[in-house]
């Protein structure tokens, strides 16, 4: 059965003494079986706060939502909370960026992947002990029979990442929604986690929704792409043709950022200024403070979501007309692809 | 593990011998004559030296304290009290206990109320019971132990008559001469001292429990927990408790040990016969040998209970855990 994870007109708000954050303005995105859906993002543009929403991780005290989050037809905002501890690591895994503080420091690994299983299982605990061995070899622990009983703290950071994975995997969800999995790891153990990933996505079929702020993972792990800014989707699109042509000025600068090995030693391409406060939005275009190209109405109106020429639901959020971001982006290309033959 | 425990050690020896130094430079620097109190009223000034030269108080103040840590050493003696010639050793034989009584079971009363409320407090912050609490807290902490020790004197022993106003009995039956004994007893009249150790001290734990329960709930791993699918009770029962309850265990261990040294307001308004009121007595005598007894024992526990705390910590978190 293909499972897909619709997401309507999502809002996430929280009261603050400062008052009223909207962390998160109407998105909306859908997400197939099998699929890997990148999200990306500056920090502060609500892409974290979206999946901890669909989760239902957020404090029902603070946090105020509307909207739908749908799997299979299924509504999960309302849902009671007994149904959605259900769902929570059964049908959707969840790992987090800092692997460092994301397991219990005083339990042991065995125990607490044990514990997942035995929350939505019915089965011993020796039956549970078995399973968690086999899903640490699959994440490439060695001697996982003995390393089972070792406490976090023995374990590097791209090791407790892996054992994130394999618990967020012991029940084979068909969703796993990875946090920046590889934002606090070194190079070399990013490059690992993400193969990794990617291996166990072909074994396990599971859908994989890959939050970061790192176009370069996008590129080697998505099918599909949502670029989020100050809590709304600014561009969506299929990787291929977020890549090839890209649509509007903030995804411009996030492609202009991107470290190129072959390029000459000059200085990235930064977006100037800050991601907007959430607590008092700018109006019209959450990124018109920021944008070289920005136009009254920018400052007026929210521009649509609408259909670009390019691809198949390519999406995004300008002003602009056709004919000058199809001119804007190709100088931005014809710049980019000198610096990289410099 | 013995590493440490001899570093420990040495620690122990310092610790003990920093405060009986101290207790002596005190001693000698305050103007007191205790042996013209131990010698009587009627005593002549050949009396009085006499005394002087027989509870070694010609000599310097160093060679007296020499004296003490040779007896102490040698024969695991801490001498006489100056006042009514009975060893040290036994006067406070007879006071800990009582003490000992006062001070665990107080945390036990004060520990049974603060944890779940703290738990609660932090569970629904700004809740009725969350105020309630907080309010307690204000006037747990800014109350003086006297005070607190009156008025439920006052109105549970004097005007209501539901408990004892006063005093003490032994737990273990056969002391000769003891006006009650036995258990229930023991407990009927302590009652209300606990009470005032539980006001006083629940109101700093309430507080500490409710941040640390707050600060834990926050932390990733809890997260993580909630992700698996972890209920409510699951999560604060496996994830959050133990790991909120280091640092009130710390505080526990410091609060325990310097307790027993005595409480001396507690005791003063129960008449419990304790170190507390042992001390102040030893105080208005002059009496230095059971000062300084008092003194070497309060270190004695002050530094076991450090040890304690360190075991306890070893035991609850796994990455303080050496080989």
């Amino acid at each position: 059965m293909a499972t897909t994870l619709e997401v309507n007109d999502l809002h996430t708000s929280f009261r603050t003494d400062d008052g009223v954050v909207k962390a998160v303005s109407g998105v909306s995105f859908h997400l197939a079986a099998g699929e890997t859906l990148g999200v990306v993002g500056e920090s502060g543009s609500g892409k974290s706060v979206t999946f901890l929403t669909v989760m239902g991780l957020l404090d029902p005290r603070s946090a105020q939502v509307s909207g739908s989050v749908k799997l299979d037809d299924h509504e999960l905002l309302g849902a009671s909370q007994s149904s959605l501890r259900k769902i929570r690591g059964q049908r959707l895994g969840m790992i987090f960026q800092d692997p460092m503080t994301s397991l219990n420091p005083v339990k042991r690994i065995g125990w607490q992947l044990e514990e997942a299983v035995l929350i939505h299982q019915d089965v011993t605990r020796k039956e549970a002990r078995k399973r968690a061995v086999d899903i640490l070899k699959e994440v490439e622990i060695p001697r996982a029979d003995q390393r089972i009983d070792d406490y976090p703290h023995q374990f590097s950071g791209g090791m407790r990442q892996r054992v994130m994975i394999a618990m967020a995997l012991i029940n084979n969800p068909e969703i796993l929604i990875a946090d920046e999995p590889t934002t606090a790891l070194d190079v070399t153990t990013q490059a690992q986690i993400l193969r990794l990933m990617k291996r166990l996505q072909d074994e396990h079929g599971m859908a994989i929704v890959m939050i970061t702020h790192d176009l370069g993972v996008v590129a080697e792990m998505a099918d599909d792409v949502i670029v989020m800014y100050g809590g709304r989707v600014v561009e969506q699109a299929s990787v291929e043709d977020l890549f090839a042509k890209p649509e509007m000025p903030y995804t411009w600068g996030l492609l202009g950022s991107l470290p190129r090995l072959n390029a000459a030693g000059g200085r990235l391409d930064q977006i100037p200024g800050q991601p907007p406060s959430l607590l008092r939005p700018p109006s019209g275009c959450p990124f018109h403070p920021r944008c070289q190209f920005v136009m009254d109405v920018c400052r007026r109106d929210l521009p649509e979501l609408e259909l670009s020429t390019v691809g198949d639901d390519h999406r995004f959020r300008c002003h602009l007309d056709e004919g000058s971001r199809a001119r804007i982006w190709s100088e931005k290309k014809a710049a980019l692809a000198e610096g990289a033959a410099a | 593990m013995t590493h440490f425990l001899i570093r420990r050690l040495f620690w122990a020896i310092f610790l003990f011998l920093v405060a009986t130094i101290v207790t002596y430079l005190i001693f000698w620097v305050i103007p007191a004559d205790p042996a013209k109190l131990a010698a009587g009223r009627g005593a002549t000034m050949q009396d009085v030296a006499r005394v002087r030269h027989f509870l070694h108080l010609d000599e310097p103040i160093w060679e007296q304290y020499g004296r003490f840590v040779w007896n102490l050493v040698r024969h695991g003696s801490l001498g006489r009290s100056f006042v009514n010639r009975e060893p040290v050793r036994y006067t406070i034989g007879q006071d800990a206990p009582v003490t000992a009584s006062l001070v665990f079971g107080g945390a036990v009363f004060w520990l049974s109320l603060s944890i779940p409320v703290g738990i609660l407090s932090a569970l629904r912050p700004r809740s009725i019971l969350d105020r309630i609490s907080m309010g307690f807290v204000l006037v747990g902490i800014s109350a003086h132990p006297v005070w607190i020790g009156l008025i439920l004197s006052y109105v549970f022993g004097y005007r209501l008559h539901l408990t004892p106003i006063a005093n003490y009995c032994n737990f273990f039956s056969g002391t000769p001469g003891a006006q009650c004994e036995g258990p229930v007893q023991w407990a009927y009249h302590l009652i209300l001292p606990w009470c005032t150790f539980m006001i006083l001290n629940a109101a700093l734990y309430v507080r500490l429990v409710r941040a640390n329960v707050m600060e834990t709930m926050s932390e990733d791993y809890v997260r993580t927990a909630r992700a698996k699918g972890a209920s409510q009770r699951r999560v604060m029962i496996q994830h959050v408790l133990r790991n909120s309850m280091l640092p009130v265990v710390t505080i526990l261990g410091m609060d325990l040990g310097l307790a027993l040294g005595g409480a001396i307001f507690t005791e003063d308004i129960f008449n419990l016969p304790g170190l507390g009121h042992e001390v102040v007595n030893a105080y208005n005598n002059d009496d230095l040998p059971l000062i300084t007894g008092i003194v070497v024992f309060s270190t004695i526990c002050v530094i076991t209970f450090n040890l304690l705390v360190d075991m306890a910590y070893g035991f609850l978190d796994p990455r303080i855990r050496t080989d």
